[in-house]
């Protein structure tokens, strides 16, 4: 009886595993709704194409290299060399049961809902740098990203790296994840210039609205359900009452902190613009969400709203400050992921779940590698194939210039 | 005969329909077009920063009447049309010198 039920144990956690993992898988889709939405319709094939390729370069790279640097168990706390776990037999039901419960998942479900976070820090990127970039440098880079930069410090926190070692702590990811992301994007956008015509020479911005608010919208809502399992899945257990208690706080925090974000970004927009912006409002949302990543499980509902919120407020203000400061950010994905990552990974300490100390420290060692190595190869691809479209196909868009098909072709665009 | 082209806001293309209809004005010829007058246009906000909507969406009506058609035309298209706001449109009048009905070749004021 005893063992029926460990074996059970394993079957339930690795089952919620695998479909809370298949929920962060769904987020792709919501990005590349989301970022549909917000660049203009002559950018639209192209930042689609991006999405679904990123996110099969992130799956087949975490696979050949990430997975392995990142989970190697090296004894190195700096330098992950890569073993191979995924052509390593998974567990044995005899080795479950002589564990007594203490292996609860199957190793490879662990693959799986790993690979799914990386495509997700991998599809921040390709909103910052939407309807400029060459569609076969941003690949390039989804190359080098998905491999190598963030499964190194995905190691350094998640693996059992210094991070993890120095008392930092990151539940979900606000900043292995989605720090990560924004700043990679980061580097990029500063390489890569603005769109043309988004900056006057007099400093004033102009606005280049986004074609399809509805899929955004869609693309919102996706990534909301998606992050239950970013979230939820996280805390990689269901099967006894206290982890099934556990998981539904998370559930609770993540769907309260995303709504915090929403009416704080929806007040904050009509106050500062007089108008109830949506794309703020959808950025809200997701703001909340960011914010609550890295610790969604110690704050009551209420603490976790008000988190959200604050996220909400800073991400206004955060895409205002982008725009004084010429970085072009279509989608809003630096302030919401790298400004809210930031945000989150300090909110921690608000329901005791860290010092502010190792929290900075965690914040500061991502953000140096992360930027100072998409730098660097952002560079090296800018250098031997360039990074940016001509200005006649960027005029022109993308879509037709990269991928030789238009997303409407029956409107008329410019 | 004349050709009356009147501009107006889209929403209110109904309401002039039923306004000519019921003057007995036969045959309207509606088209979506994009312009501006003395306002020129206006100007939205998109996550905090502005752009200027040149061209403003609006309806054209083309309605071809006889003569004694004309004012109450004109009359119903201005009641109709009329907001008393900015861009309600505008309504031009110009002579026309030939209809022809194609199906039957009749022309002139039988062909209205």
């Amino acid at each position: 009886m005893e063992n029926t039920v460990i074996e059970l144990a394993y079957a339930l956690d690795t089952f919620y595993f695998l479909v809370m993992g298949a929920f962060v898988m769904w987020m792709a889709a919501g990005f590349a709704m989301l970022e549909a939405g917000l660049v203009r319709a002559k950018s639209t094939v192209e930042i689609l194409t991006k999405n679904i390729a990123l996110y099969s370069i992130a799956s087949i790279m975490y696979m050949i290299m990430g997975y392995n640097i990142m989970y190697s168990g090296t004894d190195s706390s700096w330098w992950p060399f890569a073993v191979d776990i995924l052509t390593n037999a998974d567990n044995s039901a005899e080795d479950v049961i002589a564990s007594g419960g203490d292996t609860y998942y199957s190793g490879l479900s662990d693959f799986f809902f790993q690979v799914v976070f990386v495509a997700t820090a991998m599809s921040i990127v390709s909103g910052a740098v939407a309807e400029r970039m060459k569609l076969w440098s941003f690949l390039l880079f989804a190359v080098v990203m998905c491999g190598f930069i963030y499964p190194v410090q995905g190691f350094w926190k998640w693996g059992g790296g210094f991070l993890d070692a120095a008392g930092f702590s990151d539940f979900a990811g606000s900043g292995v994840v989605h720090l990560c992301g924004a700043t990679a994007a980061l580097a990029g956008v500063i390489l890569l210039g603005a769109r043309k015509g988004r900056y006057t020479e007099d400093g004033r911005v102009v606005a280049m609205p986004g074609c399809n608010m509805p899929l955004a919208t869609l693309g919102t809502f996706i990534l909301w359900l998606g992050w239950f399992g970013f979230n939820g899945g996280s805390e990689l257990m269901v099967s006894n009452v206290a982890e099934a208690n556990a998981v539904s706080l998370v559930f609770v925090n993540t769907n309260a902190a995303a709504a915090g974000g929403v009416i704080a970004a929806l007040i904050t927009a009509r106050l500062m613009f007089g108008k109830a912006d949506l794309s703020m409002t959808l950025n809200g949302a997701l703001a909340g969400l960011v914010s609550i990543t890295a610790e969604p499980l110690a704050p009551t509902p209420v603490l976790a709203t008000l988190i959200g919120a604050i996220g909400g407020i800073i991400v206004v203000f955060s895409i205002v400050t982008m725009d004084k400061l010429k970085l072009d950010d279509p989608v809003g994905a630096i302030s919401v992921h790298g400004v809210c990552g930031v945000w989150g990974l300090i909110a921690v300490i608000l329901s005791g779940g860290s010092s502010i100390g190792a929290q900075l420290y965690g914040t500061v060692v991502i953000f140096a590698w992360t930027f100072i190595v998409s730098l660097i190869f952002w560079s090296l691809i800018k250098m031997v194939i360039g990074l940016r479209v001509s200005e006649e196909d960027e005029l022109t868009g993308v879509d037709l210039a990269e991928c030789g098909m238009e997303a409407y072709p029956e409107f008329v665009s410019k | 005969m004349k050709l009356i082209t009147a501009i107006i806001k889209p929403f209110k293309l109904d309401d002039v329909r039923e306004a000519l209809s019921e003057i007995g004005v036969a045959g309207i010829t509606a088209t979506e077009v994009k312009g501006f007058g003395r306002q020129k246009g206006h100007t939205e906000l998109y996550r905090g920063a502005e752009y200027v909507v040149d061209f403003l969406p609006k309806i054209k009506l083309e309605i071809a009447i006889d003569d004694d058609l004309q004012q109450s035309a004109i009359d119903a298209i201005t009641q109709a049309a009329n907001t008393g706001k900015i861009g309600d449109g505008k309504i031009f009048v110009s002579d026309l010198t030939q209809v022809i009905r194609i199906r039957t070749g009749e022309s002139g004021a039988e062909a209205l």
